[in-house]
């Protein structure tokens, strides 16, 4: 008996449903595991979502004026005002977070996410009241590689991105930036470095016009805070 | 299965004879990382024991079920499930703990104390054996963890468990709180671990 017909032989004994039937086990504990897991996450996202909704709200001051000016505000006891809305441009919605002071309008922060290396990243940008300079920036949520990618949340290098301006976007460079344009990438984490640098560059591109419509085309509340 | 060890043999096996850190060196990704800090150190062990006890127990329930070839696919796929949990559990209700431990707790799903456990015991004894091998094995790695955590916190911010104990003039020595900080400790106290073990033999 020849080697391929030995082998033709063996397949006939596997009816079909084989490895259905082998792997019962494994398919019925992976539906029973899935189910428990949807229920979990449908009682715990809300939650979770509060929890880095509170987080955005904490950090808007910090990302539009700075992390001392913002210090020294709250420590006089004055807040923003933060209006959150829902802007849809480029195919994506984004959370823009309009932020006031004295009845004046003081930036927006831009919720932008996009892929990383390792997973998605989640990240604020603060710019100024004519999205013309970037004030800030804040990682919300990474899953980078540990000691090289996670320096993205390191205030020092974040940092780089204050009062770069928006109108050329932004490229991450090995070593030397010195452009207006330029980042120094992270050694050994160039492909993160670079992934920041692109959701910030996406998500001002599609969202520059639209916030500079709603500045010019105030809304009715803008109106009524202007009055007072 | 006469020569099987008892659940409370595994149960203090766990403990230091046995001790995952020390003795078996498994788990060490987590023991490097998440040691900077007595809290972070002690939520990582809290949710090695949830995912390690629940494990075992669903393993041992239906260790007469599982075939040979399809074990390491079952075990993977109790642990993910309950590593999960554990990850949107504190999402949920520690919210800042669970961004200062970052990819850590995700990653409890490759810390072969875990599947480890699943093969050697909960696939082959009783789910009270196994529930206590579990106790006695997390108990081991938490104590692991707080032997590192204590060292690295104290020396490096003059704080334990967030609270001051070395005087305000105590220089903190930030080597430790980085990552060689863990290796320095980690290696120190393993050599000590042994030492005192080879000592102990000796003597016998």
């Amino acid at each position: 008996m020849n080697k391929s017909s030995k082998k033709a032989q063996k397949n006939e004994n596997r009816f079909p449903g084989f490895f259905i039937v082998q792997a019962w086990l494994v398919l019925l504990l992976a539906s029973f595991f899935g189910a428990a897991l949807a229920g979990i996450q449908l009682t715990l996202a809300p939650k979770i979502e509060a929890n880095k909704l509170n987080e955005t709200l904490e950090k808007v001051p910090e990302l539009i004026l700075g992390a001392d000016a913002a210090r020294a505000l709250a420590e006089s006891g004055q807040a923003m005002t933060i209006d959150r809305q829902y802007v849809t441009a480029g195919s994506k919605t984004y959370s823009v977070f309009k932020a006031g002071m004295d009845n004046q309008i003081a930036g927006w922060v831009i919720k932008a996410a996009g892929q990383g290396y390792a997973d998605k990243v989640e990240l604020l940008v603060g710019t100024d009241t004519t999205i013309s300079t970037i004030t800030g920036l804040f990682i919300l949520d990474q899953k980078e590689t540990p000691g090289l990618g996670n320096k993205i949340m390191e205030p020092a290098w974040r940092g780089q991105f204050s009062g770069k301006p928006i109108a050329k976007p932004l490229t991450a460079v090995k070593t030397g930036a010195d452009a207006d344009d330029e980042i120094n990438a992270i050694t050994g984490a160039t492909i993160s470095s670079k992934a920041v640098c692109n959701i910030i560059n996406q998500s001002l591109k599609n969202l520059k016009q639209p916030l500079a419509d709603a500045l010019k085309n105030p809304t009715s509340a803008d109106n009524q805070q202007e009055k007072n | 299965m006469a020569d099987q060890p008892t659940a409370f043999e595994r149960f203090t096996q766990g403990l230091l004879p046995e001790n995952p850190v020390y003795r078996q060196l498994l788990g060490l990704c987590p023991t490097l990382a998440v040691t900077n800090s007595v809290q972070g150190a002690m939520t990582m062990a809290g949710a090695v024991l949830f995912v390690l006890l629940c494990a075992n127990v669903i393993i041992s329930l239906i260790r007469d079920l599982l075939k040979p070839h399809l074990r390491i696919v079952v075990f993977t796929l109790t642990i993910a499930t309950f590593v999960t949990i554990v990850d949107r559990f504190l999402a949920a209700y520690m919210y800042q703990m669970s961004k200062n431990l970052g990819p850590y707790i995700p990653l409890i799903i490759v810390n072969c104390i875990i599947i480890c456990r699943c093969e050697v015991c909960a696939s082959k004894q009783s789910v009270f054996t196994a529930a206590a091998d579990a106790v006695g094995q997390s108990l081991g790695f938490a104590l692991a963890l707080a032997s590192i955590a204590s060292v690295r916190e104290i020396l490096g911010t003059g704080m334990f468990f967030g609270i001051r104990v070395l005087p305000e003039m105590w220089p903190d020595w930030v080597i430790m709180v980085l990552p060689p900080g863990a290796f320095l400790t980690f290696g120190l106290l393993l050599g000590a671990v042994n030492w005192v073990a080879a000592r102990k033999k000796a003597g016998d």
